[in-house]
């Protein structure tokens, strides 16, 4: 940093003049609001909720690319093609006959639990199937290059699940014991919002000590650090890959399910959209950690839900929440200017950037 | 893709197989009775009947190569097996069908795909001639490779161009008409499909030439007349042909020309940034929608206009207006580098996107309804609608932009940024100012870009936010990279094959996506440095092998 | 023997090309010139509507409309009638490339197109400028067919200004239902976002109060921010949000589930007409309002479309704009078999006798009402109807 002595004055008071402009539009903003007090107490804890278990989604597809950014360093543009495979599968094959015969309301933890197990399959498979073709054989080509095959990855899954299943919107059954609302301390949650968030958080505990405990794990970080020094201490580097891609992908696959218990439809698009996202929140967080996939999701999720309301409405700005995306954005280039290596990433070396 | 020498019978039936799964995707999918809709010698083969076939023949004619050496027999047998094993899902298909209703799943499992399938047979005799001709088809693509070279070229020469002929029919049977008349038209092709008799002397005639250029290279004569050229004519008759080109090509393909070449001129700009300077960009959309945008509003007669420039005034405006954003969405991420800046780039494209869009800025975007009535480019007051006048205003657009792009290349500043690509922190300690460098490469990129942008504002005479979403900025990645990285020449073939062929092939729109993945797939697989790599990145491959 | 094969293959094809010389031409004296289709030629139309991307499925869904009319018509003069079908990518550019394509080929005679307005206003430049005429069964915008802004003399369409649905919405509301406060949301399509504007200021103007006018965008899943705006508003009697059916399968479900909106109407528009719609808004959808055309007058004919449609498409209709784009083809194929002349085996079209025909539209019997073309080409049926979702059908109850 002292190197830069020539630079540094202009362009830290450019950076400064950014970082107090954006702060300063979310201060006054915010005063703004609060003093126009448009939301009565209860809609503030709603919208919370609502960010919550929108960024719990995202937390669950970001950690797909946050695992696989760790080993390979490259983007899984596909990703989000994974999360859409398994769910729209399940749906068309299990939840929709299920629901119109009154199984799934019937046995509702036996239905949900083969959903669950049908779309990890597929999503898994979906993505071994794509590394296997599409990544693998390029792993020594420019860093460029996987990044186009994943974004041919994507549109190929998009447009060949919408030729399996048709281009229109799926329903996906409401279940009846998921259906209104339970009181957690005082406060009235969505049924299904409350089983969003626990078994995220419950997910995300079991991967961090997948991860962190297992041998198998071990052999993930060791390829992570070093392909060449893994490689020679006997793992199987691409053994070790390919479990790094099938566990992302179950965890999409996992956050698939989850998505269509809240929102109770899928497409074939649905996973374009939420893929994007969940890479802002890796990259947020700190792309190739763990922790920072799953706190870069959240915050995003709090963002996109909390941050019209709050930040613009009290500015008198039409249609707010057409901006949650430009009110995102801002808050992650805010972020990166402040650490550029996002909020738990390591300093990266320069092979890696 | 298997390595192992021994290719065992157990390889021939996963090959088998995996033909047979492939054959079976692309019939769920819809794709093949899509394709069999379209003709490709009239009354006798289908386009449907090609892609279904087209897995087996590849695999069986691959496995015959693996096996070359081990007799005539074994190479027929293997290629007969296949094609028993690349019929067995679809029968599967077709027998679950018979029996039970799996379109309630699978939406184009339909009565016409079964016809297909079982050649609008029953299902036992259909099954069999299946069977039968799969087998028979890999027969004959194992048997292809048995021949002697000198029949074998040919074959595959004139097989390749009539199905390539048939398949653009629909755009030649269009230009020939508008040369030929109507009449011979009708000759060559009926509908959409080749003549059966054309589609016969296509094939001899292709397979004469092949033998003709065979015959030529074994006696090393091989004509090539303008190689003796004085490269200057050469390029000012390369320069005619192209001021020439919107006479050959008529409308429509002038048309196609015309958005490859807003899309060169995209790739061009994308280039220096993430070519030459390394900076990965996914927002590069951004300046494009700010080059039209600023065109917009300052030419559009409508309500939102309120100074009515003409095409040629404005265009200065749009370009420094998009030049400036260059360098207002530099500074920020000067620090940031790889994957992250990535991210920023494409927040900062949808942030321009969603503000034009938005209700706050309705009364001077237009929001949701765009901005219309926007006039045409117009010289000494006449107005260039019809695509093949604005070719020309485009080409020079692209070729001012290819010649600052290739005397950049050499310059010093060319150099630095080459430089920074490869390590930032050696760079700036051989004295490379790293924030001019940068900002300059974002600065270039950017007014490339707002040109486009102007350009496609003006043609178009209308504009909407939906056009300037995400899938440009990939789009214009994707061709400089497929073009092969940081190469000049490379971004006119990407775009031509990534924007022009999919705008050809725009009668299979439903399934226009699902091929343009699978051929970026494919392209990287084959050609991972790009169709024309630049010279410095073939050093780079070269090196890198080394260095493992 | 290469040498013979090549002088043979020319040979053929000289004597292919001698034969075919000779054939009578026609004397059109049509303004804009004419399409001649000989014996055993196809009559061929041209779609330009979005069949990629995320509104493929309102754009197929007009495609099967198209080909089913075609296949109802079977024949013009003994001609079979062949339909190509363009993408429009709903979007400018995609229009004004599908435009360009079509217009290359002199042998379309009519075109049915496009789905999304912004593709429609390049289009019908082109189109128009060519000669040719397009009729659109699915856009929407009031700009399409306003002289003073984007009308071409070769533009019809048979789907609803966004004009007089809003207006007949803000009508059944206020009079109907007898809200006094309602709010709107729109998606940021052009589509939606006409239609929601052109309702809050009918709404408005006929006295009653827009408590809240904002946008989501398309691809968003959690709707809840900003229904909970809504209600934070108001909370409005009445909602109509004229979206597509993925994001308002989720407005519709969340609504219900926001503090204060549990008793508000809801209501849409025919974005969101089609069995898809039905099973993307589930048991949240159940007393729901549409506007939109009328479908249940037309009977025979309409039941005989949706038989044809399930057992070529493999499910019930996607969108509503089938039945649209089944009336735009009617009436482009009605016009060609009054304006054609024939002679002998071959058939004569004029375009300009064509497009005079078209325009001249009047009462004619569709599927989605009785269709009278205005001087600008706006053919739809005035007459929007409400229906309402009762037991996952709809069921019209107004007028």
């Amino acid at each position: 940093m002292q190197r830069r002595l020539k630079d540094i004055n202009f362009l830290d008071v450019v950076l400064w003049i950014l970082r107090a402009v954006i702060i300063g539009a979310v201060i006054w903003g915010s005063i703004a609001t609060i003093i126009e007090n448009p939301y009565p107490i209860n809609t503030w804890v709603e919208t919370i909720i609502a960010g919550v278990a929108q960024g719990s989604l995202y937390a669950l597809i970001a950690i797909g690319y946050t695992l696989v950014y760790g080993v390979l360093f490259m983007i899984n543009f596909a990703h989000g093609e994974f999360f859409m495979a398994g769910i729209l599968t399940a749906t068309i094959f299990l939840a929709q006959p299920w629901g119109k015969s009154g199984f799934l309301n019937q046995h509702p933890l036996i239905g949900l639990a083969i959903i669950t197990i049908l779309s990890i399959t597929i999503s898994v498979g979906i993505a071994l199937l794509t590394e296997r073709v599409a990544y693998r054989p390029l792993r020594k080509a420019p860093r460029l290059v996987p990044l186009i095959t994943a974004i041919g990855a994507s549109f190929f899954w998009q447009y060949f699940f919408r030729g399996l299943f048709g281009s229109d919107v799926k329903g996906f059954p409401q279940l009846e014991i998921l259906t209104g609302k339970i009181s957690v301390f005082g406060i009235l949650v969505l049924k299904t919002h409350a089983v969003v968030i626990v078994s995220a958080v419950l997910m995300l505990i079991g991967l961090y000590i997948f991860v962190m405990k297992t041998k198998v794990g071990k052999s993930i970080r060791a390829v992570a650090e070093d392909k060449d020094v893994a490689a020679l201490m006997g793992i199987d580097v691409d053994r070790a890959i390919t479990i790094t891609f099938a566990t992302g992908a179950a965890m999409a696959g996992i956050a698939g399910v989850l998505y269509a218990l809240v929102f109770r439809q899928v497409h074939f698009f649905m996973g374009f959209i939420p893929g994007i996202k969940a890479f802002t929140a890796a990259v947020l967080g700190g792309i190739g950690s763990i922790p920072g996939a799953a706190l870069g999701g959240l915050l995003l999720g709090m963002f996109e839900s909390v941050g019209p309301g709050l930040f613009l409405e009290g500015l008198g700005i039409p249609a707010p929440h057409q901006l949650k995306d430009v009110i995102a954005f801002t808050l992650l280039v805010l972020i990166l200017i402040l650490r550029p290596q996002g909020i738990l990433g390591e300093r990266i070396s320069k092979e890696k950037a | 893709m298997i390595d192992n020498k021994t290719y065992s019978l157990k390889d021939i039936i996963k090959t088998g197989l995996l033909s047979g799964l492939i054959a079976l995707s692309l019939s769920v999918i819809g794709f093949i009775t899509l394709l069999n809709k379209r003709e490709l010698v009239a009354g006798i083969l289908s386009l449907g009947h090609v892609f279904l076939f087209s897995p087996l023949i590849a695999f069986a004619y691959l496995s015959a190569v693996r096996i070359k050496d081990e007799g005539k027999y074994k190479i027929l047998g293997s290629g007969f097996l296949i094609g028993i094993l690349t019929s067995i899902p679809l029968l599967i298909l077709a027998l679950i069908e018979h029996f039970y209703d799996i379109r309630q799943f699978l939406v184009n499992v339909s009565p016409d795909l079964m016809e297909i399938l079982l050649f609008n047979q029953g299902i036992v005799a259909g099954s069999i001639i299946l069977m039968l001709g799969m087998g028979l088809v890999g027969l004959l693509a194992a048997g292809l490779q048995t021949l002697p070279e000198n029949i074998r070229g040919p074959i595959t020469y004139a097989l390749t161009w009539t199905l390539l002929i048939g398949t653009f029919s629909e755009i030649l049977s269009g230009r020939l008409r508008s040369f030929f008349g109507p009449q011979f038209v009708k000759i060559i092709f009926v509908r959409k499909a080749l003549n059966p008799l054309v589609a016969g002397i296509l094939l001899l005639f292709f397979a004469g030439l092949e033998i003709n250029t065979q015959k030529r290279k074994k006696r090393d004569d091989v004509k090539r007349p303008w190689k003796n050229l004085d490269p200057r004519i050469k390029n000012g008759l390369g320069m005619l042909l192209l001021l020439l080109l919107p006479l050959v090509l008529g409308t429509y393909l002038t048309e196609v020309v015309n958005n490859v070449g807003l899309y060169v001129l995209m790739g061009l700009g994308l280039n220096i940034v993430v070519g030459f300077a390394g900076l990965l960009d996914l927002g590069y959309v951004a300046f494009f929608a700010i080059g039209a945008y600023v065109m917009g509003i300052l030419t559009t007669q409508g309500h939102l206009g309120f100074v009515s420039m003409s095409f040629w005034t404005a265009l200065p405006f749009s370009v420094g207006a998009a030049t400036l954003a260059g360098i207002m969405l530099g500074i920020p991420v000067l620090r940031m580098r790889g994957d992250y800046l990535a991210i920023v780039t494409l927040g900062f494209g949808e942030i321009i996107r969603i503000l034009a869009l938005s209700d706050m800025l309705k009364n001077q975007f237009g929001g949701a309804q765009g901005i219309l009535q926007i006039p045409k480019p117009n010289i000494a007051g006449f107005d260039l609608v019809k695509p093949e006048f604005l070719f020309y205003v485009i080409l020079l657009g692209v070729l001012l932009a290819l010649f600052v792009s290739w005397r950049l290349r050499d310059s010093r500043l060319g150099r630095q940024w080459m430089a920074m690509r490869e390590d930032e922190d050696v760079a700036e300690a051989m004295g490379i100012n790293l924030v001019s460098t940068k900002l300059l490469a974002f600065a270039t990129g950017a007014a490339f870009s707002g040109l486009a942008g102007a350009i496609f504002a003006s043609k178009l005479t209308s504009i909407f936010p939906h056009s300037f979403n995400l899938i440009v900025s990939i789009n214009v990645l994707c061709l400089i990279i497929v073009g092969g990285l940081g190469s000049l020449p490379g971004v006119v073939v990407g775009a031509l094959i990534l924007v022009g062929l999919p705008e050809l092939l725009r009668e299979f729109a439903e399934y226009r996506m699902l091929m343009y993945g699978a051929l970026l797939i494919v392209m990287m697989l084959l050609m991972p440095e790009g169709f024309i790599p630049s010279e410095v990145s073939k050093r780079e491959l070269h090196a890198h092998e080394i260095q493992d | 023997m290469s040498k013979k094969l090549y002088i043979f293959s020319i040979l053929i094809a000289l004597s292919l090309i001698l034969a075919a010389c000779g054939g009578a031409e026609y004397d059109c004296e049509d303004a804009l010139g004419c399409v001649s289709y000989a014996e055993g030629e196809p009559v061929r139309l041209a779609s330009a509507l979005v069949i990629s991307g995320a509104n493929a499925d309102l754009g197929l869904d007009s495609q099967y409309g198209v080909e089913i009319a075609i296949a109802f018509q079977e024949t013009l003069f003994g001609h079979e009638i062949e339909l190509q079908a363009e993408d429009d990518g709903c979007s400018a550019e995609g229009g004004q490339a599908a435009g360009q394509k079509i217009v290359s080929d002199p042998t379309i005679v009519g075109i049915v197109g496009t789905s999304c307005s912004g593709a429609g206003v390049p289009m019908s430049k082109v189109v128009s400028d060519a000669g040719y005429a397009m009729v659109s069964p699915s856009n929407t915008a009031p700009s399409l067919t306003d002289p003073a802004v984007a009308w071409n003399p070769g533009y019809l369409r048979t789907a609803h200004n966004d004009e007089v649905q809003g207006k007949a919405m803000a009508e059944f509301a206020l009079e109907v239902l007898g809200v006094t406060t309602a709010a709107a949301i729109h998606d940021g399509d052009p589509y939606t976002e006409g239609l929601a504007r052109v309702f809050a200021d009918s709404f408005e103007e006929m006295g009653g109060t827009i408590v809240e006018f904002t946008a989501v965008n398309k691809g968003d899943t959690d709707m809840r921010p900003a229904l909970a705006a809504v209600a934070a508003a108001g909370p409005p009697e009445f909602i109509y949000y004229p979206v597509f059916t993925a994001e308002g399968g989720f407005l519709t479900k969340q609504a219900k589930e926001v503090s204060g909106l549990e008793d508000t109407i809801l209501a849409a528009a025919d974005g969101m007409i089609s069995e898809s719609a039905i099973e993307a808004v589930g048991e949240a959808g159940e007393g729901m309002y549409f506007s939109g055309p009328d479908l249940g007058f037309s009977g025979d004919l309409y039941d005989k479309f949706i038989a044809k449609y399930v057992e070529d498409y493999g499910s019930e209709p996607i969108s509503v704009f089938h039945a649209h784009a089944f009336d735009a083809t009617r009436m482009l194929l009605g016009c060609i078999e009054q304006v054609a002349v024939e002679d002998g085996d071959s058939i004569h079209i004029g375009r300009q006798a064509l497009r005079t025909c078209l325009y001249a539209t009047a009462d004619f019997e569709g599927i989605t009402g009785t269709l009278t073309c205005t001087e600008h080409g706006d053919c739809a049926d005035p007459q929007i109807s409400v229906s309402q979702l009762t037991d996952g059908e709809y069921v019209p109850v107004w007028p």
